[in-house]
């Protein structure tokens, strides 16, 4: 069970959520002191690790549009926070993916800040209100790269049968 | 059934005859580009290598183009850090399709992509920046991805687990009446489609305007495709592509348009006539917030950017200058312009567009990305407002979250800076 700790609407841009002049910072080490930065409460309850990790942030649709920025999603994963959205913008979501940030998108789902949220394989209960809304599964060759821990090493397994291939 | 362009495109870049959309495909890529992030590209490529014993090494050192343009001259020791650090890993990996900061072959990467002549009609096209899209003005598949994925390509040569998405055709009919242009064009489109409209499809241009469109001006609606979600724009490639490619971009060999079939298979088809388009304004804080000029004529602005990878093009220059020839930029107004590349920088002043909006008080910065994503130059102040010819006006964009952006093209920006108010190009001040 987790938590939803910030209800956010739709469109919700990458610059929001890692403003743009931040962008020389890229490790993911140093990235989520950034993570919407433009909103000051909600960053300083962040640093001050006043939302534990596995809280859910709730987005309306679009999350994520915008700047192909990995920042984004590094900012995001830095504090263990999972994403439930309506719908999620195309670069997003595959940078979400790849770096293994827990997202789930449930285009029927309504909850409040406060809510407890239940994510199992197909579907998503809100415990608070007693209601229950279906997940939309990723495609399978989505599933593959978060199946192998992202991909990173996914692509090492590649990159390794080959050279293992040209070798023998 | 037949194919659109991007299932032709996909089909043989993955040694397939035939695609269709959802297909999930490995294709291979032709041209790989970043910009100052290839600094983070760099790290997740090492990362890929780790424990390998492996000697890290890019598949295809011609393939991959790395463009400074996002903080250029860089704008704090930790930005020429990291710039400093791809100039290092592009020595040694002998990338040759590098272009640091410099007046002659520098710019914004998307205009130096197409006037290298670095993309071609059919090629797959990734890019570590969002704008990729720009690239099908050529008849490319041309689509952005995060750092991590371009890490993954520059180790494989593909890109995995590629969906083919589907099509939206747009079919545009009409001549623009003065004034107005694509990037009018492409604003009523967004605003049409909404922020998300074709999230995860192709946006497929077609149409006798699109047909009698320059490449700068398919750039303008392919370059902001994205804002309504697109995965890429596509303007399948004709004689104007081919005239393009030979005559500006300095293309000798043979070009191989992809065309899609007559009978392909488009989600949807839009139809749009813009013999009765008017200028169109992005209101803030989205993209899609469109309006036409007359509703938001008189609203005071702060400061005009002409330029980034939408519309710093020599046309868009030209535009602007003709508007304030011999006029002045309103007391209380800044005006910034960011030609897109050295190229159009020098054409501009051998043409005197930059001496007459220079005269006319407007500040002409370096190539760049400038003020468009709030890192570098050009910030706005609490409570001020810009009116830009960039592609986002979301919240922040331009660096701080007390103002806001209006966007617009390049004859509405140039007529506003002359008044210091949003204004109509058609009717000037009057």
């Amino acid at each position: 069970m987790a938590q939803v700790v910030y209800c956010i609407g739709d469109d919700i841009s990458t610059d929001v959520i890692y403003p743009g002049r931040y962008m020389a910072t890229v490790l993911p080490s140093e990235t989520p002191q950034f993570a919407f930065a433009d909103d000051a409460a909600l960053n300083a309850k962040l640093k001050a690790k006043q939302i534990p990790p596995g809280s859910i942030i709730l987005a309306g649709s679009n999350f994520g549009c915008g700047s192909s920025r990995e920042q984004a999603v590094s900012t995001l994963k830095g504090y263990g926070l999972t994403i439930v959205a309506k719908s999620i913008a195309r670069i997003f979501l595959q940078n979400a993916i790849n770096l293994g940030l827990p997202l789930v998108v449930a285009p029927d789902l309504t909850a409040a800040e406060g809510d407890d949220l239940v994510i199992e394989k197909d579907r998503i209960i809100n415990t608070t209100t007693g209601s229950s809304s279906r997940i939309e599964p990723l495609p399978p060759a989505r599933q593959a790269i978060l199946d192998a821990g992202g991909l990173i090493p996914y692509t090492r397994k590649i990159l390794l049968q080959r050279a293992h291939a040209t070798t023998t | 059934m037949g194919m659109t362009v991007v299932e032709k495109i996909l089909a043989r870049a993955s040694g397939l005859h035939a695609a269709k959309a959802g297909d999930v495909l490995e294709p291979k890529v032709d041209l790989a580009m970043s910009h100052e992030n290839a600094a983070l590209v760099i790290n997740q490529f090492l990362e890929i290598y780790k424990d390998t014993g492996l000697e890290p090494r890019v598949w295809d050192s011609s393939r991959v183009a790395i463009i400074f343009d996002h903080r250029v001259p860089a704008e704090s020791p930790k930005t020429a850090t990291n710039q400093k650090k791809v100039r290092d890993f592009v020595a040694r990996h002998t990338i040759s399709k590098f272009h640091d900061i410099r007046g002659d072959l520098g710019g914004i990467c998307h205009q130096i992509l197409p006037e290298s002549g670095y993309v071609r009609p059919g090629a797959v096209v990734v890019g570590t920046d969002s704008h990729t899209t720009s690239h099908g003005a050529l008849g490319a598949f041309a689509f952005g991805i995060g750092a991590t994925e371009m890490a993954s390509v520059w180790t494989l040569g593909h890109a995995v687990n590629v969906e083919v998405p589907a099509t939206i055709k747009v079919e545009v009919h009409g001549s623009f009446r003065p004034m107005v242009g694509p990037k009018d064009l492409i604003l009523r489109l967004i605003g049409l489609l909404t922020a998300q409209g074709a999230n995860f499809r192709v946006i497929e241009f077609h149409g006798e305007t699109i047909n009698t469109m320059p490449t700068s001006g398919r750039l303008v609606i392919c370059n902001m495709s994205v804002e309504a979600g697109a995965t890429s724009g596509i303007v399948p490639a004709d004689g104007e592509t081919l005239q393009y490619l030979r005559e500006e971009a300095g293309v000798k060999d043979p070009v191989d348009p992809v065309l899609p079939d007559p009978d392909a298979a488009y989600e949807k088809v839009i139809s749009i006539d813009v013999s009765t388009l008017e200028p169109q304004v992005a209101c803030p804080h989205t993209v899609d917030n469109v309006k036409p000029v007359g509703h938001v004529l008189g609203k005071r602005i702060n400061q005009v950017v002409i330029g980034s990878c939408t519309n710093g093009r020599l046309d868009d220059l030209a535009t602007a200058a003709a508007i304030v020839r011999g006029k002045k930029v309103a007391q209380g107004t800044r005006m910034l312009v960011f030609p897109a590349s050295g190229r159009i920088y020098q054409r501009a002043l051998e043409q005197g567009y930059i001496a007459d909006l220079m005269r006319a008080g407007a500040v002409v910065m370096n190539p760049g990305c400038g003020p468009c994503l709030g890192v570098h130059e050009g910030a706005l102040g609490d409570g001020e407002v810009a009116l830009s010819t960039t592609n986002r006006n979301f919240k922040g964009r331009m660096g701080n979250p007390q103002s806001e952006v209006f966007l617009c093209s390049p004859a509405v920006a140039a007529a506003s800076a002359i008044t210091g108010v949003i204004t109509d190009p058609r009717t000037g001040g009057a």
